[in-house]
């Protein structure tokens, strides 16, 4: 897809949206707003607004290489809600030369675009194509998430307000009911205050990390199961 | 009221001394437009306006706000056709390029300054530099991403005297760093006096090819999920930021043979971490002359009430 959006210096950059996994995942529809080649693809996210790109925190939780003759990295990325599918090959090097060298587990930030791809079954799938992979703290994950549910809030709020046109399509491809996505965010939340007690429990950093990234990869085997993505 | 009900009471207030309207009306238009046609709404209300000033043979600076403007500091204007009230100083005045133009020149308050132009037409009384006034009733403009305010014929114009202290049009951003944009990390600069400029590839813009001065930069981007914001960080703050100084950074890029290594260094120290940043604007860009890494405890449960509230 096109690479003119992301280049330095373009006159409106697309806005990086917050989303959790569990919305995130269950979109499928994709649009353009022109006719141009060039005019930037949005996934639509359920409580109605396009995505152009994401900014995601969390735990990255197991990387591999997937590629038959060239390198194809894939990175699961679990946040409190489900795990983000990130692939980066020789067009993505930064981000996939980040996904060969970091050590699961570790909290990642992701600058990326949203892709879909149809399945085996005929189902849509959506990923991510890295911009930027990076480690970051656990403060700036628990920052993503309350911001994220913040944000998935106004959106929720948005959604029945007259002239929400993302809303109003989100509402034919994916039904009216956004009320999933306020248990989806209060999920979210929750988990904060269980890492943090967690966190207040164990003293030293390195057992912080431990206990979270036992809880991360519990979370990110329940998705799992349910996950339908093909394993290349 | 609902907000269509609102901007449709504002509309009519707006017109009720030049054409005959009620805001039932007002109100039928406007939610034909938002609720049929899913025009959004501020769209519609321009467009409904416009087609009052149509019928009423009008221009838009004719038509007051509807008196009770918002008072506004001049550093807040970030909209286009706005009607406000400010209270200012005037810090310079220009010479009018154009015959229709009585006053043109510099507004300041302790937010920063714009610029302001008055009209021969509008018959104002002419403000003097160095002096303050309140001024109300004037219209917001928008030129290629700068604002600035008209003057016209119902401003009125009050001279006060208490000083203002004229600020430098701080802004003050906030967001995740989402990207660190090429021209960042060890740069060399023009040599020339005055010129300053970042050479491409050993060459000046305006110079040619010169042995440039090395220097730091950062150019990135903040992103809040609502809006993106160009800033940059100079070299004192691309220290402070990264903990990279110039001389270390010119041993990374001798190391290395490529000075693109110190700016891969330092996207890894700051992408994707949340920023709050302070400083003047200058075109697209914040200049960070402050900014503050985010690592504390964000409000979990000021979210939560608000999940709970929905």
């Amino acid at each position: 897809m096109s690479e003119a959006d992301s280049t330095d210096g373009d006159v409106s950059r697309e806005v990086a949206q917050r989303v959790f996994a569990a919305e995130f995942n269950d979109a499928s529809y994709t649009f353009k707003e022109s006719d141009d080649d060039r005019a930037p693809v949005y996934l639509l996210l359920p409580t109605g607004e396009r995505a152009n790109r994401i900014f995601v925190v969390g735990t990255l939780t197991e990387t591999e290489d997937v590629g038959e003759d060239n390198e194809y990295w894939r990175g699961r990325i679990v946040d409190p809600t489900g795990t983000f599918f990130v692939y980066a090959g020789q067009y993505q090097p930064d981000a996939a030369s980040a996904l060969r060298e970091l050590d699961p587990p570790a909290y990642v930030a992701v600058v990326g675009k949203p892709r879909t791809y149809e399945t085996d079954e005929g189902g849509i799938n959506v990923s991510v194509r890295p911009e930027s992979i990076t480690e970051v703290d656990a403060a700036t994950r628990d920052q993503w998430v309350v911001e994220t549910a913040d944000r998935t809030l106004d959106r929720i709020d948005a959604f029945d307000a007259a002239g929400n046109e993302y809303a109003r399509m989100a509402g034919d491809e994916y039904g009216d009911d956004v009320s999933k996505y306020t248990e989806t965010v209060v999920e979210g939340l929750e988990s904060l205050e269980t890492t943090d007690e967690l966190d207040g429990n164990v003293v030293a950093d390195t057992g912080g990390d431990r206990s979270d990234a036992t809880a991360d990869d519990a979370e990110g085997d329940a998705v799992d199961t349910a996950d339908p993505s093909p394993q290349p | 009221m609902t907000e269509l009900r609102t901007h449709a009471a504002e509309i009519t207030e707006q017109f009720s001394d030049h054409v005959d309207v009620t805001e039932d009306e007002v109100e039928s238009k406007l939610q034909q437009l938002v609720e049929e046609y899913q025009v959004p709404l501020d769209e519609a209300t321009r467009s409904v306006r416009n087609s009052y000033l149509e019928e009423a043979g009008i221009e838009r600076d004719d038509i007051s706000g509807g008196g009770g403007n918002e008072r506004v500091l001049v550093n807040e204007i970030n909209q286009d056709e706005q009607w406000v009230d400010l209270r200012v100083k005037l810090v310079d005045l220009w010479d009018p390029r154009s015959d229709s133009i009585s006053q043109v020149g510099l507004l300041g308050d302790e937010s920063g300054t714009i610029k302001f132009v008055a009209f021969k037409t509008s018959e104002l009384e002419q403000l003097a530099e160095g002096k303050r006034y309140e001024l109300s009733n004037v219209v917001t403009d928008e030129y290629e991403g700068t604002y600035s305010v008209k003057l016209n014929r119902t401003t009125t114009i009050t001279e006060i005297d208490e000083e203002i202290e004229v600020g430098d049009n701080s802004d003050t951003v906030e967001g995740a760093l989402v990207d660190v944009q090429s021209g960042s990390g060890l740069i060399k600069r023009c040599p020339e006096d005055d010129c300053t400029r970042v050479l491409q590839n050993g060459r000046c813009a305006e110079h040619g090819e010169v042995d440039g001065e090395f220097d730091l930069r950062i150019k990135a981007v903040l992103d809040d999920g609502q809006t993106v914001q160009d800033v940059i960080f100079n070299r004192e703050a691309t220290e402070e930021l990264t903990g990279i100084g110039l001389d270390e950074a010119k041993q990374l890029a001798k190391d290395a043979l490529d000075t693109t290594v110190v700016a891969d260094e330092m996207r890894a120290d700051i992408l994707g971490r949340y920023f709050t940043v302070t400083g003047p604007t200058l075109g697209r860009y914040v200049l960070a002359n402050e900014f503050d890494q985010h690592d504390g405890s964000a409000d979990a449960e000021r979210v939560l009430i608000k999940a709970r509230s929905i």
